[in-house]
């Protein structure tokens, strides 16, 4: 049995950031009423779960009476049932909600954390873009003052802090970077290039964007699509975008992968990936198939992270100050 | 051989890095968006003392070093090695030179230390946060004589030198910071 230490009934964020959280979530509610866009809530339990090997879902364990003892997972992301509803005709929507990432613990990161994702029917993932522009400058007014937005391809915010271009880049020219700049690392295999170029990403790129204003960087390599649609071109493109500030990725958004062929074939992809690395096999989302095969209308969508949105207002050092209890508080 | 995988990585945690016994300062987690996951580390060199900072792929392993802080008390010192002792057990360990270092001007028999081991071997030590020692040498210091700025030296019964104020005499036994050498007051 283990007690709580003295204080730690009490919460991490002050009664201030609190009051301010509140307020950011009415006025980003009143941004999608004045657009039409329609509050939705999707299940947090699914049958499904994520197949990324780089997400780790919690689980849980369900005893309904009549029914045999099943795992459930808890969402990494409300993505499929929202594609579902997109699906089934419901146009341009938007939720705030929970999500859950196991083995996410730093500064940035707590395994439960508020989401912000939208869908928008017939607007292109550069249209979104400048929406979710518009959404984080109304949503820190009076907090953040920002020089104008910033965008930039992945290539170009490559070449910029590295000297490479990362599509065609061999994984040595990657490693020769690392090396050059003095990047000591443990545990990447020289065979894995997308490991080697995250590396890069992290130590080298992304200390460079979003410097006192928005960046958002778009166009990522085919192999770093997650639910985008890949441009085929020389080399193959992602229309995927991300949003930084203070060199913090803020937002990740999609022009939607419609083509359910293509989806099934990622998530078998996936599969794949999880066996080698020895990580647990999670359920396909059968339903989320079957809507896309009758039909997803042409949309982009957006996930950002609420609580680094308020870590921004705030000037905070850590997620853990803009929450009321985070993981080891709860 | 016992590991640590990198969910285990926390501020202290004893590891052995590149064949020498280290501690890790600090552990960041770094993750970009739907990519690889990342531990940024700082880590402390037990042996050397240096700082170095290293990265490792989230899931890898590291090996675990048997690296133990105990308080033991000092014995003696032959010259060549520094004699401790273990209170409840008698167990003794002896350190050398280069291992006692610094903290050599700062031992005073029957003093408890905080000794760093290794494979039950010491790799460094660590005096008392203050001690008391006697003034062995020192100057009279003439009052209102302002002109040295700050007091004078004195050499302690260790051998070691600290600046005292100047009604501070030969003979006196004084209360000294171990970490920043500095007098702290008469004793």
């Amino acid at each position: 049995m283990t007690l709580a230490t003295n204080s730690d009934w009490r919460p991490t964020a002050s009664l201030d950031v609190l009051k301010l959280r509140a307020q950011m979530l009415a006025r980003i509610r009143r941004f999608f009423l004045e657009r039409d866009v329609l509050e939705v809530e999707t299940p947090a339990l699914s049958a499904a779960g994520a197949t990324d090997p780089h997400l780790h879902s919690f689980t849980a364990q369900s005893a309904l009476p009549g029914r045999a003892a099943v795992p459930r997972y808890l969402h990494t992301s409300p993505e499929f049932p929202m594609k579902r509803l997109l699906a089934a005709g419901s146009g341009s929507i938007y939720q705030i909600c929970k999500v859950f990432r196991d083995g996410e613990m730093g500064r940035l990161h707590n395994p439960e954390f508020t989401m912000l994702e939208w869908y928008r029917v017939g607007l292109g993932y550069h249209e979104l873009m400048d929406e979710v522009a518009e959404l984080v400058t109304k949503a820190l007014q009076g907090q953040r003052t920002l020089a104008p937005i910033q965008k930039l391809t992945y290539r170009e915010a490559f070449m910029r802090a590295c000297g490479v271009e990362p599509h065609g880049a061999t994984t040595q020219e990657l490693i020769d970077i690392a090396r050059s700049r003095d990047i000591a690392v443990s545990g990447l295999s020289p065979e894995d290039r997308d490991g080697w170029r995250d590396l890069l990403l992290t130590r080298l790129v992304e200390p460079q964007l979003g410097n006192e204003r928005l960046t958002f960087v778009y166009d990522y390599p085919a192999s770093a699509a997650a639910a985008a649609r890949v441009r085929t071109e020389e080399p193959p493109v992602a229309e995927r975008f991300e949003l930084y500030l203070d060199g913090v990725e803020l937002a990740n958004g999609f022009q939607e992968l419609a083509d359910q062929r293509e989806q099934r074939d990622r998530f078998e992809r996936d599969r794949i990936a999880r066996e080698r690395q020895g990580l647990p096999t999670i359920p396909i989302d059968e339903r989320l198939i079957a809507a896309l095969a009758n039909g997803l209308p042409a949309c982009s969508g957006v996930a950002l992270g609420f609580d680094r949105l308020v870590m921004f207002a705030v000037g905070a050092t850590s997620v853990g100050q803009v929450m009321t209890f985070p993981h080891d508080r709860a | 051989m016992a590991t640590y995988s990198t969910n285990e990585f926390k501020s202290g945690l004893k590891v052995m890095l590149d064949g020498d016994p280290a501690s890790i300062v600090e552990n960041e987690f770094v993750k970009p968006g739907k990519g690889q996951a990342f531990n940024r580390v700082k880590i402390r060199n037990l042996k050397t003392g240096r700082v170095i900072e290293r990265t490792f792929k989230s899931g890898d392993t590291i090996e675990a070093a048997d690296v133990v802080d105990v308080e033991m008390q000092y014995l003696y010192s032959d010259g060549e090695f520094w004699h401790f002792m273990q209170p409840e057990s008698f167990e003794q360990v002896q350190a050398d030179k280069p291992t006692v270092g610094d903290a050599a001007q700062w031992l005073k028999e029957q003093d408890v230390c905080l000794v760093t081991l290794w494979n039950g071997s010491p790799i460094s030590i660590e005096p008392p946060h203050t001690v008391v020692l006697t003034i062995v040498e020192t100057d009279p210091g003439v009052r209102g004589d302002t002109s040295g700025g700050g007091g004078k030296p004195a050499k302690l019964e260790t051998g070691a030198t600290v600046r005292v104020p100047l009604f501070v005499q030969q003979g006196e036994r004084v209360k000294v910071n171990t970490r920043t050498g500095e007098y702290v007051s008469r004793a």
